[in-house]
């Protein structure tokens, strides 16, 4: 999806994120990183997966709607810079802005290798662009259906085991993928950078709500991030706090469903 | 139920009233002084902890009359002494007495801009009310003049009567001002600086305006209509506002300068960095600070479900952390969203609490409980790291520290566990970092506090701050204040530079 916002467009940078409200009174504030600019025509591109109520929601707005609330850049912009050898792994969803990233190491003069993972074929992202930039780009889905029947985690500790290993990896994708790309990298002392996706509310850091354990402090990923060193991230942690509301979403995701089936049925 | 104030008490008053304008005149001070002090009416204790509706319901007109006579109208005003804006505090209260409300409002409008506001959350007892004569010779600053009731009742009955006067803007003089944050300071830099014909913009990170007024205070003890009145005079004098707007994310700082080419910048951010408490289980399920608690339910309504799209934990047994008036809110929030049972937890005792005296007292009638000299130590989960218990120590209370409040001792081996699920973290704010972050050139002290000069100026050419960023958490009056010095500062410097233009 793309919304204009130009002055986001003008001042983000890789790595960087915005929240938005579907509804301004009642809405939530939910956060989506931020896929690709174009600055000249002042848009930014959101690329998102329906999981609840106000993502099923912001896919029901058309071309030319106003969104109520858009607000960003967030977070720290990626550190970008020379290193040597960088591996970027994507796993489903996490490909969007995990592609911006790659663009940026590679224009820096980095050997980029791409590991791309999903379920299945069809939720492999950005395919060409990721292929356009990579010197090396490695596809994976858990079904078989496309490229290596494997998790990433298989290719990305094949190229830790090389004699010329990485000089870092960055992991972007679901919690569990992100920690799995962590923990095969630990053995190998490959600096592995993870992008987390918290619950948020503010985006400011004013209330804590998106904090996680790194190392032995406590980091507010809407400012101290969203990028941190996935071998100090606690995971357990994160992902256990994702869930703090499962149930209540599940519920309102499920009233709206049935509500807009209803909506259906009524204007037929 | 009833109210507090039944129909009887207000007979009485206006009984009590006729009476004593009869004998005006000759009423000594001592008169004054037995003149009972006037109950404020409140909402039914056991009605109000249910629902957002304000507490507080005010003086009737004949209470407001009754407690002005109360004022010795001294020559000594400690009471102005003691006001961060320096409000004829007399000067109005004898337009109370007589009747003259408008004049009342005119009076108090001279020097604070937001009274209804003021009126409302101001600690009195530590302020105006803190040295007033009526209360030393009662021998008991509860019985001090009700100033704060009184400058309420005016600036509601001015609301209320249409009477508010919108200030006057003098003509555009073409320089343009940047107010960055919508909380008091920067509302009150934006009325300022309009005043003086230069346009307006004030930048908003959250999609409402207000601040820690809409966000933090909730609407039992400051209704948002209240809060939207002051907005729309300011979009009235011409004031513009750009919500969902990050200062240092959305614009670098300077670039409002250099790129926008604004005159002037004022940094009103805040003290938005909820401090932790830094001990086991504070990530756990459950644990919140009582920013994000108080934001969910005043900004996102999360209260109203089934409206809103933002979840509110389900909270039936909470511990509230702190003893400021953020914990006092929290723990009435949290009743008011179902709680069966809220704790207040204070490592000190009640007399060391920093809390408005009249919120801890509504508190406790709510049926807020209060567990003073314990601290909690660690924070409990079950094996979904959801929040189980809290376990606490006890403490006594020994030598005065830094601040002069007698510092809490832990009594060793007196730990014991309390079962709750929610944690409600209220123990301090500190500075926002996002504005220092992404300033290089700006100044901040050891806590992140923005560095100023007495008029407010930071390191910065043409860039301000007032408020919490600059004082740490503090008060409403103080942000205020500060905001009326620094858009002082600014128009003295915009007028210079006009001047400068029209020699040359
Ligand atoms: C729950 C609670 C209860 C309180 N109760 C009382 C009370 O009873 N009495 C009293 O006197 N005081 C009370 N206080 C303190 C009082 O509210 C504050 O001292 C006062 O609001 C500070 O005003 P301010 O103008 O400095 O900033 P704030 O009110 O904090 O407003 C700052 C604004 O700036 C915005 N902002 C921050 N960063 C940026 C950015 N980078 N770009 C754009 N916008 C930004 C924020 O979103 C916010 O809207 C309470 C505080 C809290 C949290
Ligand atoms: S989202 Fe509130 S502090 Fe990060």
């Amino acid at each position: 999806m793309k919304v204009m916002a130009p002055l986001i467009a003008e001042e983000r940078q890789p790595g960087q994120f915005i929240i938005l409200q579907t509804e301004s009174e009642y809405g939530e504030r939910i956060p989506l990183t931020i896929a690709d600019a174009d600055r000249k025509e002042g848009s930014i591109t959101l690329i998102f997966q329906v999981v609840g109520k106000t993502t099923a929601q912001l896919a029901q707005f058309e071309a030319g709607d106003d969104l109520p609330a858009v607000v960003g850049p967030l977070g720290k912009p990626t550190h970008i810079q020379h290193y040597g050898h960088v591996v970027c792994t994507g796993g489903g969803i996490g490909i969007a802005p995990l592609y911006p990233i790659a663009q940026a190491l590679k224009q820096a003069g980095n050997r980029i290798t791409i590991i791309l993972g999903a379920r299945s074929k069809e939720l492999i992202i950005l395919e060409e662009e990721m292929q356009a930039i990579a010197d090396e780009c490695i596809i994976c889905t858990d079904d078989g259906s496309y490229g290596r029947h494997a998790m990433v985690t298989e290719p990305l500790k094949e190229q830790c085991e090389k004699a010329d290993k990485p000089a870092m990896v960055i992991a972007i994708g679901p919690p569990m993928m992100m920690k799995a790309c962590a923990e095969t990298t630990k053995p190998y002392g490959v600096f592995t950078q993870v992008s987390l996706n918290t619950i948020m509310v503010d985006g400011t850091g004013m209330c804590g709500g998106c904090r996680v354990n790194v190392g032995n402090e406590v980091k507010f990923v809407c400012v101290d991030g969203p990028e941190f060193d996935g071998h100090l991230v606690d995971f357990d942690n994160m992902i256990a706090r994702l869930h703090a509301y499962s149930d209540i979403e599940k519920n309102k995701y499920k009233c709206f469903v049935e509500e807009g089936w209803k909506e259906k049925m009524v204007s037929q | 139920m009833t109210t507090h104030t039944s129909q009887k008490n207000t007979e009485d008053a206006k009984k009590m009233l006729v009476d004593y304008l009869q004998r005006v005149d000759q009423l000594k001070a001592k008169d004054r002084t037995l003149i009972p002090p006037q109950e404020m009416q409140l909402l039914d204790p056991e009605l109000r902890s249910h629902t957002l509706d304000e507490v507080a319901i005010g003086f009737t007109a004949d209470q407001a009359r009754i407690e002005a006579l109360r004022c010795l109208q001294c020559i000594k005003k400690t009471c102005v002494e003691d006001c961060p804006v320096s409000i004829d505090i007399p000067g109005f209260i004898h337009h109370i007495a007589t009747g003259e409300f408008e004049n009342a409002a005119s009076v108090i409008r001279q020097t604070s801009l937001l009274p209804s506001i003021c009126g409302r959350v101001c600690p009195q007892e530590t302020q105006c009310q803190a040295h007033c004569t009526v209360g030393r010779a009662l021998k008991d600053v509860d019985k001090s003049v009700a100033i704060g009731r009184l400058e309420r009742f005016v600036a509601d009955w001015e609301r209320i009567n249409g009477k508010v006067k919108e200030p006057e803007v003098k003509p555009e003089t073409g320089k343009r001002v940047a107010v960055v944050g919508s909380g008091p300071s920067g509302l009150v830099v934006a009325a300022d600086c309009r005043r003086q014909g230069h346009h307006v913009t004030i930048f908003e990170a959250f999609h409402k305006l207000g601040g820690v007024l809409r966000y933090g205070i909730p609407e039992f003890r400051l209704p948002n209509e209240i809060i939207d009145r002051e907005i729309e005079t300011l979009r009235r004098m011409g004031v513009e506002f750009q919500t969902n707007f990050v200062v240092g994310r959305t614009r670098k700082l300077v670039d409002l300068i250099e790129k926008d080419h604004f005159d002037a910048v004022f940094v009103g951010t805040g003290a938005g960095l909820p401090f932790f408490m830094g001990i086991e289980g504070e990530n756990l399920i459950g644990v919140f600070s009582a920013n994000e608690y108080l934001t969910r339910a005043n900004l996102m309504h999360a209260n109203e479900t089934g409206k809103a799209d933002t979840p509110m934990f389900p909270s039936k047994h909470v511990a509230v952390l702190g003893g400021g008036n953020v914990a006092m809110d929290a723990a009435r929030m949290a009743l008011r969203l179902g709680a069966e049972k809220v704790m207040v937890i204070y490592r000190r005792t009640e007399n060391e609490m920093p809390a408005r005296k009249e919120e801890v007292r509504h508190a406790k009638e709510e049926g807020v409980e209060f567990r003073f000299l314990e601290n909690v130590k660690r924070i409990l989960g079950n094996e979904k790291k959801w929040v189980q218990s809290v376990e606490c120590i006890t403490c006594e209370l020994g030598e005065p520290d830094a601040s002069g409040r007698r510092r809490p001792i832990e009594v060793p081996g007196s730990n014991f566990l309390i079962n709750v699920d929610t944690v409600i973290v209220a123990v301090g704010n500190g500075s926002n970092p996002l504005i220092s972050q992404t300033t290089p050139d700006m100044q901040v002290n050891k806590r992140g506090n923005i560095i100023v000069d007495e008029m407010q100026k930071t390191s910065i050419d043409r860039i301000f701050a007032g408020g919490d960023i600059v004082l740490g958490a503090a008060t409403v009056i103080l942000a205020m204040g500060e905001g009326r010095r620094a858009a002082a500062a600014i128009n003295k410097m915009l007028a210079d530079e006009i001047q400068r233009e029209h020699a040359t």
